[in-house]
């Protein structure tokens, strides 16, 4: 039987993601790249990527969807879909056999989303953050920047607090203020860093009640796996993350991507 | 590579009559403001135009001249400027565009009329049934050209509509008649008044009727229509202009219904808009929903400018209460079985909320309104958050997201 794949791009306010699929679902690529200005030739660069991880032509990949806020800008894909819609198709995709209705919670670079699923993995409402940067990758940035401390540090250091610190306001810019304050009180950066990421789990269950199973993507919990424990204790329940949970965005336009390309093979 | 649908806009017929009209709504206010025997009232968009209209004042609604800075997108030109007077970022940016503008000397109306300035009042006439920000509005500019101010303070978020608030009113709107009185040099007719709200009970019901062809599949309007077609019922009531203009364009959506002429191309999806219009966005707003083959059918805003219950047998009674039962001045309960009655009546598949920032009392997404209409009425909601004028409140991809993937949830059935 002739192979085929299917492929998605998300390009996101912070990084570009793809990922392509066999016809059983199966990743067999995927590659992330730091979003830059031009976003076309970015596109095609972290597609590529993933092409040659994957070891497949660009002829064999049979429909392509493209989503995050710049989809609009993958001149080589088939469509478009939001990614509300990718994130909830490439999270029930892992835990559909939970049977149960499902909350995804996605940090993003610059927007948080809160997905509400049934068991069928059928939308039942969603949220987007409002429009500041409180509780997105964009706040940890800044924190990361205010402490002197590379952001791919931010995790093991929050691992080393010794205390769970209260970071009161939500706004980014008043919160670094706050940050300054504690250091000059004498507060250890570990426990600084500990406080914004317990922040980013306030702005969270504050958008929406989580209920059934929680699942958490994007790149924020992929680089700091130490937020998913902190929304865990929160809420006194497991928080399933995802294998990659940066690229389910894209994952979610490849699966739909495998689902446009056979219905349209149905209809002949 | 993804293409967008080209949208071909149906221009609605009647909307040369509806230009011609409100140019000359304009250029009377403003040569009555020239005119030693002629008297400028302004008034609040739901203030006691007939009372006004009565006693011979030509009316000009600030709220109007608001919307229109809104509309061309210099409303954030001025907001900045009423800022730095002292009036939040906070408050009504009606209230900052407008009084901003007039702090620089400038108005739209002299590019679009030729009017070189808004037509300076001799009274002011506000009614905070809508909301308390007219009052300050009001307030602003009645210092500014040393004019009176009346108003009607009303009760406000009623639950049940009682005798007592429609009295306290109608109390209040009989006050006015001696300083209006005064002001005017006229005499209160009470033939005079019957007349009027006469004509306004009726341009109210063709207005309605209006509205009530978009309860047809596929709907000959939308919410956009409606928003610019409002202008009439929002600053004509009480004149015959208003009740001929609503009767062509009643023909014409009758028509279109008659020919099967939808408003956007295979509507697939009908919307209720709850809120404010997001006045700088309207096109491009209009155009995405078309695009995603969505109609914005019906709206609480539009839906504003019905007064049932004028009666021109019992005029200060009849506008004290069309003006107190007003949605915006009612209880969550009210509100809430108000919309889930629109859903009903105009077969609406979801909601959209739009909360705006600088207006409270026109945002209905604050007291967890959406999830309700939601869970009990079983119909998704979205919550966009946007303003009416102040665009530095709106996010043009996140609001571009939120709707794409509203439409896609509704796809999914």
């Amino acid at each position: 039987m002739e192979k085929i794949y299917f492929g998605g791009v998300d390009v996101g306010a912070s990084t570009t993601k793809a990922a392509l699929i066999d016809n059983s679902e199966y990743i067999i690529g995927s590659s992330v790249k730091k979003t830059t200005t031009n976003l076309e030739d970015l596109a095609k660069k972290v597609f590529d990527e993933a092409l040659n991880s994957s070891k497949i032509l660009r002829e064999e990949v049979r429909y392509i969807i493209a989503t995050g806020y710049g989809r609009e800008n993958v001149n080589f894909a088939n469509e478009m879909k939001t990614e509300i819609i990718c994130h909830s198709k490439g999270s029930y995709h892992y835990f559909k056999d939970l049977n149960s209705s499902m909350a995804v919670v996605d940090i993003g670079g610059q927007d948080n989303k809160v997905i509400k699923l049934d068991k069928n993995g059928k939308i039942l409402n969603f949220k987007m953050n409002r429009k500041c940067a409180a509780g997105t990758g964009a706040f940890l940035e800044e924190i990361a920047y205010k402490l002197d401390v590379p952001l791919e540090n931010l995790n093991d250091l929050a691992t080393k607090a010794t205390k769970d610190l209260e970071l009161g306001s939500y706004c980014t810019v008043f919160t670094s203020t706050e940050i300054l304050e504690n250091i000059k009180a004498g507060e250890t950066k570990e426990n600084v860093i500990k406080g914004a990421f317990i922040s980013v789990v306030k702005r969270i269950v504050e958008m929406e009640s989580l209920e059934g199973v929680v699942v958490m993507t994007g790149g924020v919990i992929a680089h700091n796996p130490e937020i998913g424990k902190i929304l865990e204790k929160q809420l006194n329940v497991k928080v399933h993350i995802p294998p990659n949970p940066q690229i389910i965005g894209a994952l979610g336009a490849s699966l739909i991507a495998k689902e446009k390309f056979n219905n349209q093979m149905n209809q002949g | 590579m993804p293409t967008k649908v080209k949208i071909t806009r149906k221009e609605i017929k009647a909307t040369s009559l509806f230009k011609k009209i409100m140019a000359e709504h304009f250029l009377e206010a403003d040569s009555a403001s020239k005119d030693p025997n002629q008297k400028v009232a302004w008034c609040t968009s739901v203030g006691p135009a007939e009372l006004l209209t009565a006693f011979g004042f030509k009316l000009y609604f600030p709220e109007n001249h608001a919307a229109i800075l809104g509309s061309v997108r210099t409303a954030n030109d001025y907001i900045p400027i009423a800022n730095a007077a002292g009036y939040s970022p906070d408050i009504c940016s009606y209230l900052t565009s407008d009084i901003g503008a007039y702090i620089k000397r400038e108005t739209p109306l002299n590019k679009i009329y030729n009017i070189e300035s808004m037509p300076k009042p001799d009274v002011l006439v506000y009614n905070t049934n809508q909301c308390r920000d007219v009052q300050e509005w009001f307030s602003y500019y009645a210092r500014e050209f040393n004019a009176p101010l009346v108003g009607v303070n009303a009760p406000k978020a009623i639950d049940v509509l009682e005798e007592h608030h429609i009295n306290d009113v109608d109390d209040q709107l009989r006050a006015m008649i001696e300083p209006l009185e005064k002001i005017s040099g006229n005499r209160y007719e009470p033939e005079t008044l019957s007349e009027v709200v006469r004509l306004s009970l009726e341009a109210s019901t063709l207005w309605r009727e209006v509205l009530d062809t978009a309860a047809n599949i596929p709907s000959p309007l939308t919410f956009f229509d409606g928003s610019i077609h409002m202008g009439p019922i929002v600053v004509m009531r009480g004149l015959q202009t208003a009740v001929d203009y609503y009767k062509i364009l009643k023909d014409e959506m009758e028509e279109r219904v008659k020919n099967g002429i939808a408003a956007v191309d295979n509507e697939k999806f009908r919307l209720y808009w709850d809120g404010m219009p997001i006045w700088g966005k309207l096109r491009a707003l209009s155009e995405q929903f078309a695009r995603l083959n969505a109609c914005v059918v019906a709206s609480t805003y539009c839906n504003s400018w019905i007064f049932d219950s004028f009666d021109p047998d019992n005029p200060f009674y009849g506008m004290a209460k069309a003006y107190t039962e007003i949605f915006i001045n009612r209880s969550e309960r009210v509100k809430e079985e108000y919309i889930a009655e629109m859903v009903k009546k105009f077969k609406i598949d979801g909601v959209i909320f739009h909360d705006s920032k600088t207006c409270p009392s026109n945002s209905n997404a604050r007291y967890g309104m959406p999830a309700r209409i939601r869970d009990i009425f079983g119909i998704p909601t979205l919550i966009i958050s946007g303003d009416l004028n102040d665009l530095r409140c709106y996010s043009e991809e996140q609001t571009k997201t939120n709707i794409e993937a509203f439409i896609e949830q509704l796809e999914e059935g």
